[in-house]
């Protein structure tokens, strides 16, 4: 994981060199990311109760997410039209932006009980991919820990109905859960992830 | 070190690699610029913020008469019953706690050449960049009748406050089956969608409360923003376009536009007089009076700015944002004023370091809750056209709430005008 991370620095440096070269009329990353403030809070760290928290993001999970939105395939309220405002190289100046914030997590009420369910199926199900109890952005997954319920519980109705079409992996391990646990297990790891400071 | 002590240099260094990673123009040390910001509602307390959050040697104080600030945007939920009066409150003390002074009194000038602005009090306040954010001001001659005085009475409720709760207790205290009549103004005014949502959010309270009241809109305009979506939401939920419609929108064109009104006889009259149990006047708008008495206003009664930067056309290093500038096509709204807050401390910012104005890049985005679970928004990305010199839409950004959005979707969108509100006052105030 390391080496990817210091590649991704060195990728970095190498598109701010090309972005300043290439259109003076890009706006700098910080200029474009505090327009994002207003529903996702100062820096990316969102107040709730449901926008969710874009700070601390994965790189490229930010840029692969506006392209979803832009084109489309995934569903939302308001960010496909949203997205469709950026260029590329706008979604890239933002994600390099946001993937360098801080997450800042925020009391959620939770049930006890379900967290402790939850957590067991994270490990069985979901750790491998969303390591470090779903703090990890690495592996390009979301941060799910001390993520807003709200957002968590829309994500996975939307996951569920098949409006977001899942990667083979979660899918694979998702209807493993979904045979063994039913709904209550999904529910229980949504407790589980917002319970997370 | 002169005269900076060590806490204050890593103070000052910390600051300035943080404006370096914010992507703000590098910060020069000690610089000890004074920025002065005149009005501390979202315009005002942003662009303070983010100038102080990129650099913390710039000294910045903000001169607000009111200790507390009330948000207009939701204030509408209030009015239906959905939302605390005490939410919409917001105190200094999270910007002082960044360093920002700030002076509860009155501003009654701007000098541009001498680069000072005077308080009520008589004290003088230099600056070496001024941000000006005074909001509205009403035009009290236009509506024969109506005036700050009948407001007390009749109250507009279009600055939020006493007046939100004064129209909440006429509502609540008027008898089931009255009338209930909302004069909304003519175009530019602050929150253009907002006569309809609180049409929206009344209905709501009456529906519960009240089941034979009636909501007359006696409109200026002979067409409204987002009005597909509300007549549509106000179908699905207020019986609109049937015999029983709990409201009734009279555009300007089918004599709707209110010319006098009448407070002893309880009447506002269009081309017929419409009785009222509880009347909600919102008047014809302009600029906040310091943007008057600052010389900053073009005839019409708004703020001719630069918009790359909200530097005003008539006063250099005196920068006008919020709903007192003009921006079309970004509205008139809490969003927009946030966002342009920000842009214009980038330019400040750059200005005070000798740099040129940033590229700057601004969004809106305005919720408008029907009932509690079924709400709408519109946003917009938008550009600066440097060889038209303005602000510009993105093609093929932004737009409404689909028409065919699903209950499920409509009832996202009031978790995320909830997560907006709380976001944007966090964002402005902390």
């Amino acid at each position: 994981m390391k080496l990817k991370r210091h590649l991704q620095y060195i990728l970095l440096l190498f598109d701010s060199v090309i972005s300043s070269a290439a259109m003076a009329e890009t706006p700098t990353a910080s200029m474009l990311a505090n327009t994002c403030a207003g529903c996702h809070g100062t820096n990316g760290s969102s107040v709730g109760p449901a926008s969710p928290t874009i700070a601390g993001i994965s790189r490229d999970y930010f840029i692969e997410t506006m392209e979803a939105y832009k084109n489309a395939k995934r569903p939302s309220t308001i960010m496909t039209r949203i997205a469709k405002g950026y260029t590329k190289q706008e979604i890239e100046l933002m994600a390099g932006f946001f993937s360098r914030q801080k997450f800042i997590r925020y009391d959620q009420q939770y049930d006890a009980s379900k967290v402790k369910v939850g957590k067991k199926l994270h490990k069985k199900y979901c750790q491998k991919c969303h390591e470090d109890g779903g703090r990890s952005a690495e592996d390009d997954a979301g941060i799910l820990a001390g993520q807003w319920e709200p957002y968590l519980r829309y994500s996975m109705e939307d996951f569920t109905s098949g409006d977001r079409t899942m990667e083979k992996k979660m899918k694979k391990k998702m209807d493993l859960l979904k045979k063994s646990q039913g709904d209550k297990g999904v529910d229980a790891l949504i407790h589980f992830y917002s319970s997370q400071k | 070190m002169s005269n900076i002590d060590r806490r204050s240099f890593l103070t000052l260094a910390s600051g300035a690699a943080i404006a370096t990673a914010l992507g703000y123009p590098m910060v020069s040390f000690g610089a000890g610029k004074r920025v002065v910001v005149v009005g501390g509602g979202i315009g005002g307390a942003t662009a303070a913020k983010y100038i102080r959050m990129a650099d913390p040697s710039i000294e910045v104080t903000i001169v607000e008469p009111k200790k507390t600030y009330h948000t207009c945007f939701l204030s509408n939920e209030i009015l239906g019953g959905n939302r605390d009066f005490k939410t919409i409150q917001f105190g200094y003390n999270g910007l002082k706690k960044r360093g920002i002074n700030v002076i509860h009194e009155i501003a009654i000038d701007i000098d541009p050449v001498a680069k000072n602005v005077t308080l009520k009090g008589g004290k003088k306040l230099a600056y070496d960049a001024c941000i000006v954010s005074p909001g509205i001001s009403f035009k009290w001659d236009a509506i024969e009748g109506y005036d700050a005085k009948v407001a007390q009475s009749l109250p507009h409720a279009w600055q939020a406050g006493p007046q939100t709760v004064l129209l909440r207790d006429q509502i609540r205290a008027m008898p089931d089956g009255g009338n209930v009549l909302i004069v909304a103004p003519p175009n530019p005014f602050r929150c253009p969608p907002g006569p309809y949502e609180r049409a929206s959010q009344i209905a709501w309270y009456l529906k519960n409360n009240k089941p034979k009241s009636k909501i007359f809109i006696l409109d200026n305009k002979k067409k409204f923003s987002k009005q597909k979506l509300f007549q549509a939401g106000w179908q699905r939920h207020y019986g609109f376009n049937t015999d029983k419609s709990m409201i009734e929108w009279i555009s300007g064109d089918a004599g709707g536009k209110v010319k006098r009104v009448d407070a002893k006889a309880m009447i506002a009259e269009a081309d017929v007089d419409f009785k009222g149990d509880v009347i909600n006047v919102i008047p014809p708008q302009q600029a906040g009076k310091i943007a008057f008495t600052g010389d900053l206003v073009d005839k019409k009664g708004w703020c001719p700015v630069k918009q790359n930067s909200f530097e005003s056309t008539r006063h250099a290093d005196i920068y006008v944002v919020g709903d007192a500038s003009i921006a079309a096509p970004l509205p008139k709204s809490g969003y927009a004023a946030n966002s342009e807050a920000k842009v214009c401390a980038a330019a400040v910012l750059a200005k005070l370091n000798g740099k040129g104005t940033p590229v700057p890049s601004y969004v809106n985005t305005c919720y408008s809750l029907m009932t509690p679970e079924d709400g709408m928004s519109v946003a917009m990305v938008y550009r600066f056209d440097s060889k038209k010199g303005k602000i510009i839409k993105i093609k093929g950004s932004g737009g409404l709430t689909p028409d065919k959005a699903s209950a499920q979707m409509r009832k996202r969108e009031v978790a995320y005008a909830h997560s907006w509100f709380n976001n944007i006052t966090h964002d402005t105030f902390n």
